[in-house]
């Protein structure tokens, strides 16, 4: 082995110790003497219990819309698919604070068929668990459907056309054979979308803003935290460090290629 | 029952453009060079892809016919397809990939898994029921998929390469098991491959496709006897050439003439066994026959016989004994006497 460029080798370290520290020093600050205590205290609790039901529906959510939607963008030629792709790939870079803005003003009391939504169905977004749920939904998505879209082209179609030739439907194709081979996709997308909104802040306290108990995430509590109670912000994010090496762990075959 | 197909379609840069006919109780093999447009037939046929212009009709059932804007979908047509490595379904067990087809046709769970234990048994898998299809051999892969494409009873049974997935070793005996498999059913029998042993083996009827066409069509023994391309004739492993008849002599298309015993005049072909074609370090006199001189350009031993390729005025294959290899020193690029006497030369119109 050669010997590596003594510049790359210090740059790298630096590197290595950007992401180190501040995780290092998360766990040295914790008040781990007081950790059940703060994490039984009513604020956490209530944002833990939000954030655990919005992460979890919009990630399901974004399964039963993301896997047509997918599918779809596999599967179907049609004029304007890549512009279509685009348009689902845009909320992965775009500020999450301004899909949010943008959410409000298309889903918003006042937005284009927020006002409708309301008083058809009742439905009020801001300010609302749902509400949440739609802003993480919005961010989340993205991933679950590029990763099954990617799935679905590395599916052997032939698969699809032995299913059809043994005399089963174009529906029963796909629930029978394409969604049953595609599911691993469907998983880890699951997942990824589920650790996105889980760590949704932006989008969120934009669109369904910072109520405690009603649509304060753990993100936004380690905000709101933060200004008052530095202990509980730290205590908070300790518990999600801990759910992103869990979905780390548990994806880490997908990521990282086992040399 | 039989098959009726005038099949033109485009795929890709190849457009086909053929008229297929089987009898029930017939096997039809397909052969071709690779991007004939064999898999592409079978794909049509079975409703995969459209058709642009012809007609498809199966035991009087008109399957589709884009003139009458009728196009029945793959799901609706009686065919069985077995496709090139099997396509087995890797997330169901062996019973299920089986029972896949009668219960998309609408039959109970427990009547379709019980027929597709009956197809198990009769290929003699049935200790594979419950196990996934990877953990099948090449040969146990096929016959779970000839029993997937049979349980369904179809009217037309369609296999795309059946032996080319499976190692030199076993394809002998899983070809023997496909040839009395392919017995059994009495729907019509397409086979498609590029392997002529295969194809010599299970046809009753060869169909040649080359480049979307149908370029010869017969028994295995027509075609070994008067092979009319050269694809065939090299499949059947014959000397071929096309060229103009001139009565006692044919006046070949790539350059030079051939004496014959008898050629009729106009467009013919002629051919001759590699045996008829013998080697000389000198030139040869004697009854009436063609010598040319030549250059060796590959030797090739198979089996206890040798293949030696001159190339000249007229390129020829000869089959020499390895014997004859070590007498003659005939090695690559050694100058050579080519001898083929007039009445081994067989001629036949194009």
């Amino acid at each position: 082995m050669t010997r590596p460029p003594r510049a790359l080798v210090i740059l790298a370290a630096l590197a290595a110790s950007f992401f180190a520290v501040p995780l290092a020093a998360l766990a040295l600050r914790a008040p781990w003497a007081s950790l059940p205590e703060v994490l039984t205290t009513e604020v956490v609790g209530s944002a833990l219990r939000i954030s655990l039901i919005s992460s979890l529906a919009a990630s399901a959510l974004s399964a039963v819309l993301g896997l047509p939607l997918a599918w779809v963008l596999a599967r179907v030629p049609f004029p304007g698919r890549s512009v279509l792709r685009a348009l689902v790939t845009l909320p992965l870079v775009l500020p999450p604070v301004v899909g949010g803005v943008a959410l409000l003003l298309a889903l918003g009391r006042l937005g284009l068929v927020g006002g409708a939504l309301e008083s058809l169905f009742g439905v009020t977004l801001f300010g609302t668990l749902p509400g949440v749920i739609v802003a993480e939904t919005f961010v989340a998505m993205p991933f679950l459907v590029l990763t099954v879209e990617g799935a679905l082209k590395g599916l052997d179609p032939r698969y699809e056309d032995a299913a059809a030739t043994l005399g089963a439907s174009r529906g029963l194709v796909f629930w029978r054979v394409t969604l049953p081979l595609a599911a691993p996709s469907v998983a880890a997308g699951a997942v990824l979308a589920w650790a996105r909104a889980l760590g949704e802040f932006g989008a969120t306290i934009t669109f369904a803003g910072n109520l405690p108990g009603e649509t304060q995430t753990m993100p936004i509590a380690v905000y709101t935290a933060l200004l008052r109670d530095v202990d509980a912000a730290i205590v908070l994010s300790l518990v999600l460090v801990a759910v992103s090496l869990l979905v780390l762990v548990t994806l880490r075959e997908r990521w990282t290629p086992q040399a | 029952m039989s098959l009726e197909a005038q099949v033109v379609a485009r795929a890709g840069s190849l457009a086909l453009d053929v008229d297929v006919r089987a009898a029930a109780g017939q096997t039809v093999v397909l052969v071709g060079p690779n991007g004939a447009g064999k898999t592409t037939l079978l794909r049509v046929l079975a409703g995969l892809l459209p058709l642009a212009e012809g007609r498809v009709t199966l035991d009087d059932e008109v399957l589709e016919d884009p003139a009458a804007r009728r196009r029945l979908p793959p799901e609706r047509r009686s065919v069985g397809f077995v496709f090139q490595d099997y396509v087995l379904f890797p997330h169901l067990s062996v019973l299920d990939n089986v029972a896949f087809g009668l219960r998309a046709r609408g039959r109970a769970k427990d009547e379709a898994r019980k027929q597709a234990r009956q197809w198990l048994e009769r290929m003699g898998l049935a200790a594979y029921a419950a196990e996934r299809p990877r953990v099948l051999s090449g040969g146990q892969a096929q016959r779970v998929a000839l029993a997937r494409a049979l349980a369904t009873r179809p009217r037309m049974l369609l296999l795309d390469e059946p032996l080319a997935a499976l190692d030199a070793g076993a394809r002998a005996e899983v070809r023997r098991e496909l040839k009395s498999s392919l017995g059994r059913f009495d729907g019509v029998r397409l086979v498609v491959t590029h392997d002529p042993v295969e194809a010599m083996a299970l046809a009753d009827r060869v169909v040649v496709l080359e480049d979307g066409k149908v370029v010869q069509e017969g028994t295995p023994a027509d075609l070994s006897a008067r092979p009319r391309s050269s694809y065939i004739a090299e499949l059947v492993g014959l000397n071929l050439w096309r060229g103009q008849g001139l009565g006692d002599r044919v006046r070949l298309d790539s350059g030079g003439e051939m004496l014959v015993s008898h050629a009729p005049m106009g467009e013919i072909y002629a051919s001759v066994h590699p045996r008829a074609v013998a080697l000389y370090r000198s030139r040869v006199e004697g009854s009436p026959r063609n010598v040319w001189r030549g250059r060796i350009s590959g030797v090739e031993s198979d089996a206890g016989r040798v293949r030696v390729r001159v190339e000249g005025s007229i390129p020829v294959v000869a089959e020499v004994t390895p014997a004859a290899v070590a007498e003659l020193s005939l090695i690559e690029g050694q100058e050579i006497w080519v001898s083929i006497k007039a009445t081994e030369v067989s001629v036949y119109p194009a």
